[in-house]
């Protein structure tokens, strides 16, 4: 019986991922070498002397803050949508778009912040890779923010809810990574400043 | 140019389309299907290659005759011919740059990945299209405008791109240092963009489709070698492209916002110090080569696919260690991102770095030697048919063989010291990576025009093609070795300036004519494509005898491959001259209870289980029917 069994899975379809949500999950990989590249770069580069020495600037702990605030909505959002709770679906993501927007506009006044301590972005590498660091990962998070707009739309159209999850967990997944990601760069930021 | 070709090679298969009725635009032009999309690389491909194949023929008219007078192009090139009749020498710089580049992004990477990944995937693991259609049509579309904006650039006044292919900084970064930093650059870096977001599409879309809409018993392990080699290809190019972006983004800041990534302590002849300081060039090499290296197997690999489809088929025989072939490709998957470094021996890397990627280098070796070993015993003893698409594949396996030779040498950090940078390189990896790949091309071309067309390709025209590329390739290839061990620096203008090179004039007048015969052979092939595709013999369902899904769909197969249900699979996709079957092939849709003559005895036991499981499926069809009736 279980060689049975074996065989009938070998043959039928192996992974029960929806497709579109496993090239979201591809996409995040190439976003994940992009940045894997720039941080091993400012490492090698780092390494080889002259470098400009300065401390980052505190409003990096409010928009981490920020940025897991909004991913603990979205997450309420997410629950909520399985139990077919529109109205707190609504809420939560509405908080988590706002919160979104509050993180962008954060990482704006980070940069206001290190222009302040003449830490430019011409000059010195060490301030550059922040600036590209930062630049580039608010230009995913806009993407993340059109993106949980969109599902916040076809919400109010009654499209989302515990039978059509499809768009809501992918915009879940991706907002989650975006945190992450941001977690991680500001931890490698203190780490190897 | 491409689509106006685009827009008529289709129209044959336009009766039989029955499905659905597209309009011209939504059929030939922004078309979600993957076979057209296929085509659609194709033909740009050959739109590209034609291109970056006359650029090296005006840099070989320049490197073979240098007292010739080329005022003969000066339509064609204008400001470029000087008085004189000479080439310019910043022209020359452009060309190598154009050349390059064309020919490693747009032909052998976009044009072959991009046309057999989009054609065959679905077709050979049963699915009716691409995981997504739109990304598909996006990628191609991407990879247009980067064609386009690339093809502007040549026509700029002071000329493309003509740093290198590789752009280094900071010859590439300053402006000032050479015509080809300017405009073109910049053209070039919006173009590279374009065209790594249409390999990144292409290649989500080609990894979700095998792993998620294989037909119902396509295991990995009954996967044709040709779809394992693209979907590798496709996790290569996944995860080294972004790397590219990420070198050519921080290009881009310290070109045009003035940062210093790579820049440092520069002095411009007769300007003082830049302002730039505390960059670093040879973080570029390590960001560049990240992904240089494992773009040459995302040239290659398709390739190596495609020839062990072609060799199994045509030598009548399953091909020699499937297992074996699969390992080995995901070795030189593994291996092609720790090697990078080995571009850069004297880049003034530390050298203890360097014997460490000179033995992770070595190690390549061995997964492509077993490729080779397996071709070889495929062929021992097969009952060879020698298509036009058969010569082309041991045409590869012959330039694998040679070509691979040099790497060893190359790939000794001490060795490679002498050797870096000179004709020597320029002639390995051309035979092992450039003609290797353009004969998988080819042989794929040749294999699968039947399906792509419902035509036949006219065979001896493909002989002739062959046999004149065949050796063209060798006459202009091997001389460039002793050319190189000679020390004679690739990129350079001219040859007579200097004692030691002054003896290989006649050495390069031969390379040259012999580059002139080979790409004019090139014309053959030209016409026989697309001479066939409207004339040629008509092509019978399964011209080649083959066991694999795609012959199983309708000659002109529509939009969704195949008009009834999407066949199951029941056997690996070499069953050729199986010991007491009726034929020399078994195609993968005929179950093992229907062979009992041929089975094996382990085949034996699994009929068992196939029978009951066609049962069970019997019942569940049986019951829907009776809830719909």
């Amino acid at each position: 019986m279980e060689e049975k069994f074996a065989y009938i899975e070998g043959a039928e379809q192996p992974i029960s991922m929806h497709p579109k949500k496993f090239a979201l999950w591809l996409f995040m990989v190439t976003v994940v070498m992009i940045f894997a590249a720039l941080t091993s770069a400012y490492i090698v580069r780092q390494s080889e002397g002259n470098w400009l020495e300065f401390t980052l600037p505190d409003i990096f702990y409010y928009t981490s803050g920020i940025v897991i605030l909004s991913s603990i909505f979205l997450h309420w959002a997410y629950v909520s949508a399985k139990k077919d709770e529109l109205v707190q679906v609504r809420l939560g993501m509405s908080i988590a778009v706002i919160l979104g927007i509050l993180f962008l506009i954060g990482q704006w006044y980070s940069w206001v912040a290190l222009v302040d301590k003449d830490v430019y972005f011409v000059g010195n590498p060490a301030g550059s890779f922040l600036y590209v660091f930062t630049g580039l990962h608010a230009l995913h998070l806009i993407s993340g923010v059109i993106f949980l707009i969109i599902v916040l739309i076809s919400s109010f159209r009654y499209k989302v809810h515990s039978q059509s999850m499809t768009p809501m967990e992918m915009c879940v997944t991706y907002w989650h990574f975006l945190g992450g990601l941001w977690l991680y760069l500001f931890m490698f930021l203190q780490l190897n400043h | 140019m491409a689509t106006a070709n685009l827009a008529t090679h289709g129209a044959t298969d336009h009766d039989h389309d029955h499905e659905h009725h597209d309009n011209f635009i939504t059929k030939y032009i922004f078309s979600t299907d993957h076979k057209m999309i296929g085509k659609q690389f194709l033909v740009t491909g050959i739109f590209w290659a034609l291109i970056g194949g006359f650029l090296s023929i005006l840099f070989r008219l320049q490197l073979g005759f240098p007292d010739m007078d080329l005022t003969f192009l000066k339509p064609l090139l204008g400001g470029w011919i000087d008085d004189a009749g000479k080439l310019d020498p910043n022209f020359y710089l452009a060309l190598v740059t154009m050349h390059g580049t064309i020919m490693v992004f747009f032909v052998l990477t976009a044009g072959l990945s991009g046309t057999f990944s989009n054609f065959l995937i679905p077709l050979q693991i049963g699915a009716r299209d691409m995981a997504s259609g739109f990304m598909n049509m996006l990628s191609y579309w991407f990879f247009f405008v980067s064609g386009v904006i690339m093809f502007i650039s040549l026509f700029l006044e002071n000329g493309p791109a003509g740093g290198g292919w590789v752009v280094y900084p900071p010859l590439s970064a300053l402006e000032q240092a050479i015509p080809g930093s300017g405009m073109g650059m910049t053209l070039w870096l919006i173009a590279m963009t374009f065209f790594i977001a249409s390999s990144l599409l292409g290649g989500i879309n080609y990894i979700t489709t095998v792993i998620n809409l294989r037909t119902k018993g396509m295991s990995f392990s009954r996967l044709p070698l040709t779809i394992w080699a693209f979907f590798l290809t496709a996790v290569i190019g996944l995860l080294s492209f972004p790397v590219l972006f990420a070198a050519a983004l921080l290009l881009v800041f310290d070109r045009s916002f003035g940062t210093s990534f790579y820049l440092s302590d520069i002095y411009i002849s007769g300007e003082g110090a830049l302002p730039n300081t505390g960059g670093s060039p040879v973080l570029y090499q390590h960001l560049f080569w990240f992904l240089g290296h494992p773009e040459v197997y995302i040239v290659l690999l398709p390739a190596l696919g495609i020839t062990s489809e072609v060799i199994a088929t045509n030598s009548r025989k399953p091909i020699f260690g499937y297992k074996a072939m699969i390992i080995s490709m995901l070795g030189i998957t593994i291996l092609s991102f720790v090697v990078w470094a080995h571009h850069m021996f004297v880049s003034g890397m530390n050298p203890f770095l360097g014997s460490i990627f000179m033995f992770l280098t070595l190690i390549i070796a061995i997964p492509s030697a077993v490729k080779v070993f397996n071709y070889l015993t495929t062929l021992w003893r097969g009952n060879l048919i020698f298509t036009p698409a058969m010569l082309f594949s041991i045409g590869l396996v012959s330039f694998f063989i040679s070509g691979g030779l040099t790497g060893i040498f190359l790939g000794n950090s001490a060795i490679d010291i002498q050797l870096h940078d000179t004709y020597f390189v320029v002639a390995h990896f051309h035979l092992v990576m450039g003609s290797a790949s353009f004969f998988g091309l080819m042989a794929g071309v040749y294999h699968w025009f039947p399906k792509m067309f419902g035509r036949m390709m006219d065979a001896r025209l493909g002989y002739i093609h062959f046999w004149l590329t065949f050796v063209g390739v060798y006459l202009v290839f091997f001389p460039m070795h002793y050319i190189g061990i000679a020390g004679f620096p690739r990129r350079y203008y001219s040859w007579t300036n200097f004692e030691f090179s002054n003896m290989y004039t006649d050495l390069n007048m031969f390379v040259s004519a012999a580059a002139i015969i080979t790409f004019a052979a090139q014309f053959i092939f030209l016409f026989n494509f697309f001479y066939s595709m409207y004339r040629g013999r008509k092509a019978s369902l399964n011209p080649w005898r083959s066991t694999t899904l795609e012959w199983t769909t309708p000659l002109f197969p529509g939009h969704g491959n195949w008009p009834g249900e999407i066949p199951a699979v029941y056997r690996w996709p070499y069953d050729y001259s199986k010991p007491g079957a009726k034929e020399d092939f078994i195609m993968q849709t005929v179950p093992l209870s229907a062979t009992p003559e041929s089975n094996l005895p382990h085949e034996q036991e699994l009929v068992k289980l196939e029978k009951e499981i066609i049962a069970e499926e019997e019942e569940v069809l049986v019951a829907n029917e009776s809830k719909e009736s």
